[in-house]
């Protein structure tokens, strides 16, 4: 069995192939529903009932895609460059960090401190990648090395902050943080749905990002870099410059999701904040071919899974780990079905 | 040497046939390879020679036709089926474990792992007649890593032979070989041949066929364009069947050069992985003329590219541009200076190959307008650019928004040419402008070259190839272990002489 390359490839191969993925997904799914000894079409129907069923159920999906909107466009635009930041997580937690430190010390009234916490979590996100891809361009630094490890550096320092400096005296001995004043929150889209300006942010971030990568001289630069790097350099592209400006862009995206987690919906800063969005981002990204815009559509589908599982695993028997096992599936099934839009599998 | 007819055939290819979508890659294609003779497969690039030995080989089924082999018929797609029936290829592109000695990298793949010590005794001594045999010298215990291309082609030889090859073919073997290298391996070929076995050598130089091989097959557009036992025809013959039109390669003609527009003086770079150096060169590059680099292949050419290209500075000595003497030099620089530079490899610093071809034109030009203005792309523009590209300078090819991959290399080369002449450069840096072309492409590159010198263009041209050297230099320059010989106008030094300074000799008197 080998792989030829395709002539040229058609409409129906492109989407073709990642259905079939995705067919194949939810036939795995459903024999995990039945090993935990549960009806499988009745399960996947609690699964997009519990997605999609209600008002309450959609606006969950979408709270839940948010963080990983952010997280999502973070690694695809990084990947883009061939630059592999698995330190969504630690920007992430960068970005919330800034948000509570700028909204509860600075004092600073509702309407400025929501942007200000916003640009400060950016910067924060963006030098917090800037680290490890400096290490990269100067020194030849694994950057998946140090981008993974920040991770755990960064969730053990905001460990001892709630512990100590940072600790809620209010909060009956929990490690967390104050809470930002209700003014500093971001407002609901619409009054009365539980759904804040964060998602409107991450899409407006996607199409921002997508405009970058298509319009711009950047977007061009980052693209030769990731695709060629030495036939970059030839031609005269600044790559390390390139690379530390996508660490900029990347770093400051993963923020925003945290920055969204803390002003959007939690009010304030805890260890469980993120339940592996930033690791999540990296599922996203794939998902979406690293396409900005489809970003947005994986991060839903992605969110439309979690949601759902939980909803369904409190109404049947059978654990929301199902979640987990289908997206690693369907990350699995769609590496292959990329590979099968651009290959023809011959015998022989 | 002629061909008794009673010589059986050992290899028949009947009409075959290969369609990739719309284009046929193969048309019908049929010859036969007889026993102890060297057959020349001849063509332009992407005549379909490659696609032909890879249906040979089980790579590719083909629509129509069959392969035997020694009177049997292989099954269509079965990758080993040629190989176990005595086919050995010897690609351009070796496949050898570098950290592994030359015994044991022929080894490879013919005993299981755990057997290997005990077959390494009885395989060295089979190894040692062999190479004896064939005239294949090469240190059996020598890392592959350490050895020449031409010493890993040989060890690729050798495997083939200890696998009992009895039909040998070769896909471009001299591209990579300095001249002697190359007259060591068809000594190789002739010994192989005087002892039965059959060769096939794939090939685009006239002069190789028509010094190595019997009889000649000719592709063209897929199609057999002819068929000659080489006695009877010659190189023009032979160029025109590929071509399918009569060729004349370009000469330019003597001319009195302009001012100085990049000087080099005592400028010394050091050696840095397997690049090497350059020693105290010495180089004026004047408007209207062409300056010509000879030298064997890892002399330091790739340290003067570097350096003229604006991929390295000057670690001594002193680079002059317009007369002034150059503070920072970057590739970035060496553009905004009005540098044109056609680099060596045209797939890992030339292009970019998932980038269509309108995003390749613009790989130089796009930071400025037309093609962009405030870090925002104007692609209409840059797509404009590659459609005036693509139709002024002769690229065949799917259209703008095609992905250079798609291109073959002459193709791929004129689109480079096009997207540095465009750019109006008063120096042009072509390094090995046309390795690897064809005939048409070549001579087309070549053209270009000599009519951008005419429009008063400085040009330093970097070569292995002698010949071209010598046809289109109004000024030679020969460069040996990182040293620059002096100037030599046209015609003041024959070939022999210039192969002694590329030897390294003449520096010694000089100096």
């Amino acid at each position: 069995m080998r792989l030829e390359p395709v002539a040229s490839q058609t409409l129906g191969r492109t989407l073709g192939f990642p259905a079939i993925a995705l067919a194949l997904t939810v036939l795995v799914a459903s024999l995990l529903a039945m090993l935990a000894g549960a009806n499988p079409l009745a399960t996947l129907g609690l699964i997009v009932n519990g997605a999609l069923g209600s008002k309450f159920a959609v606006l969950e999906t979408l709270n839940r895609a948010t963080p990983l909107i952010f997280t999502g466009l973070a690694v695809a635009v990084a990947f883009r460059a061939r630059l592999w930041n698995i330190g969504a997580e630690a920007q992430l937690y960068a970005g919330a960090l800034v948000t509570v430190l700028v909204g509860t010390r600075l004092g600073l009234p509702g309407p400025v401190a929501i942007p200000v916490m916003a640009m400060a979590a950016v910067a924060a996100g963006a030098l917090m990648l800037l680290l490890p891809v400096m290490l990269k361009v100067r020194l030849g630094v694994d950057e998946v090395v140090t981008t993974l490890l920040l991770n755990f550096i960064m969730l053990l320092f905001i460990s001892m902050l709630l512990e100590g400096p940072l600790k809620d005296p209010m909060g009956m001995g929990w490690p967390k943080s104050e809470a930002l004043p209700r003014d500093a929150r971001l407002p609901r889209i619409v009054d009365g749905l539980r759904l804040h300006w964060g998602f409107a942010l991450g899409l407006i971030s996607a199409v921002v990002v997508w405009f970058i990568q298509v319009r711009t001289t950047l977007g061009y630069e980052i693209r030769a870099v990731g695709l060629n790097p030495e036939a970059a350099r030839f031609a005269g592209i600044p790559v390390r410059s390139v690379l530390l400006k996508t660490a900029l862009l990347s770093g400051g995206l993963a923020a925003l999701a945290g920055y969204s987690e803390v002003a959007g919906l939690k009010g304030n800063l805890t260890l469980d904040l993120s339940p592996g969005f930033g690791y999540t981002g990296i599922i996203v990204a794939m998902l979406a071919l690293l396409h900005p815009l489809g970003v947005v559509v994986s991060a839903l589908f992605v969110a439309g899974i979690f949601v759902g599982a939980d909803s369904m695993s409190r109404a049947a028997e059978v654990p929301t780990y199902i979640a987990d096992i289908s997206l690693a599936t369907a990350l699995l099934f769609m590496v292959v079905a990329i590979l099968m839009t651009r290959f023809n599998l011959v015998r022989g | 040497m002629t061909v008794p007819p009673s010589r059986g055939v050992v290899l028949r290819l009947n009409g075959i046939t290969k369609r990739f979508g719309q284009l046929t890659a193969n048309d019908n294609v049929g010859f036969a390879l007889h026993e102890g003779e060297v057959l020349a497969l001849l063509g332009e690039n992407g005549a379909g020679k490659t696609t032909l030995m890879n249906i040979l080989f089980g790579h590719y089924t083909a629509d129509a036709g069959t392969v035997e082999v020694f009177g049997e018929v292989m099954p269509p797609g079965a990758p080993g089926a040629a190989l176990a029936a005595g086919v050995g290829m010897v690609h351009q592109h070796f496949t050898l474990a570098e950290n592994m000695t030359v015994l044991e990298n022929v080894l490879l793949g013919t005993v299981p792992l755990w057997r290997m010590g005990l077959a390494k005794s009885r395989g060295r001594t089979r190894l040692q007649v062999l190479s004896r045999d064939f005239g294949l010298k090469v240190h059996l215990d020598a890392q592959i890593k350490s050895l020449s291309v031409g010493e890993k082609q040989r060890v690729e030889i050798l495997k083939a032979l200890y696998r009992d090859a009895r039909i040998l073919i070769l896909d471009e073997p001299t591209a990579v070989l300095t001249p002697q290298e190359s007259d060591a391996l068809f000594d190789t070929l002739r010994k192989a041949v005087a002892r039965g076995l059959s060769v096939i050598f794939i090939s685009h130089k006239l002069h190789e066929v028509m010094a190595i091989s019997e009889r000649v097959i000719v592709l063209r557009h897929g199609r057999l364009a002819g068929e000659v036992a080489t006695r009877d025809t010659d190189r023009h013959k032979l160029a025109e069947m590929m071509v399918g039109a009569e060729v004349t390669l370009p000469r330019a003609e003597a001319r009195t050069p302009g001012e100085t527009l990049l000087q080099l003086a005592d400028v010394s770079l050091s050696a840095e992985g397997r690049r090497v150096g350059l020693d105290g060169a010495n180089l004026s590059l004047r408007a209207g003329q062409i300056t010509g680099i000879a030298g064997v292949s890892g002399n330091g050419q790739a340290a003067l590219a570097d350096l003229v290209g604006g991929l390295a500075t000057p670690e001594r000595g002193e680079m002059r541009l317009f007369g002034q003497p150059v503070q920072t030099w970057s590739p970035r620089a060496a553009l905004n200076a009005g540098l044109g530079r056609i680099p060596e490899d045209r797939h890992k610093q030339g292009s970019i190959a998932d980038f269509s071809l309108t995003e390749n034109t613009v790989l130089e030009g796009y930071p400025a307008p037309p093609f962009s203005s405030s870090g925002i792309m104007n692609w209409g523009k840059a797509r404009h650019h590659a459609e005036e590209i693509i139709s002024r300078y002769d690229v065949r090819c799917p259209g703008p928004d095609a992905r250079i991959r798609l291109l073959s290399g002459g193709n791929m080369q004129k689109l480079i040419l096009g997207r540095v002449l465009e750019a109006g450069p008063r120096i042009i840096l072509a390094n090995q402008p046309v390795r690897g072309l064809d005939i048409g492409a070549l001579t087309y590159v070549q053209e270009r070259l000599i009519a951008a010198r005419d429009a008063g263009a400085a040009v330093l041209l970097i070569s292995e190839d002698l010949d071209e050297i010598l046809a289109l230099s109004d000024v030679i320059h020969v460069i040996s272990e990182g040293r620059v010989s002096p100037e030599f106008p046209r015609g003041s030094k024959t070939p022999a002489e210039l192969g002694v300074w590329m030897a390294g000799q003449g520096f010694d008197h000089a100096a």
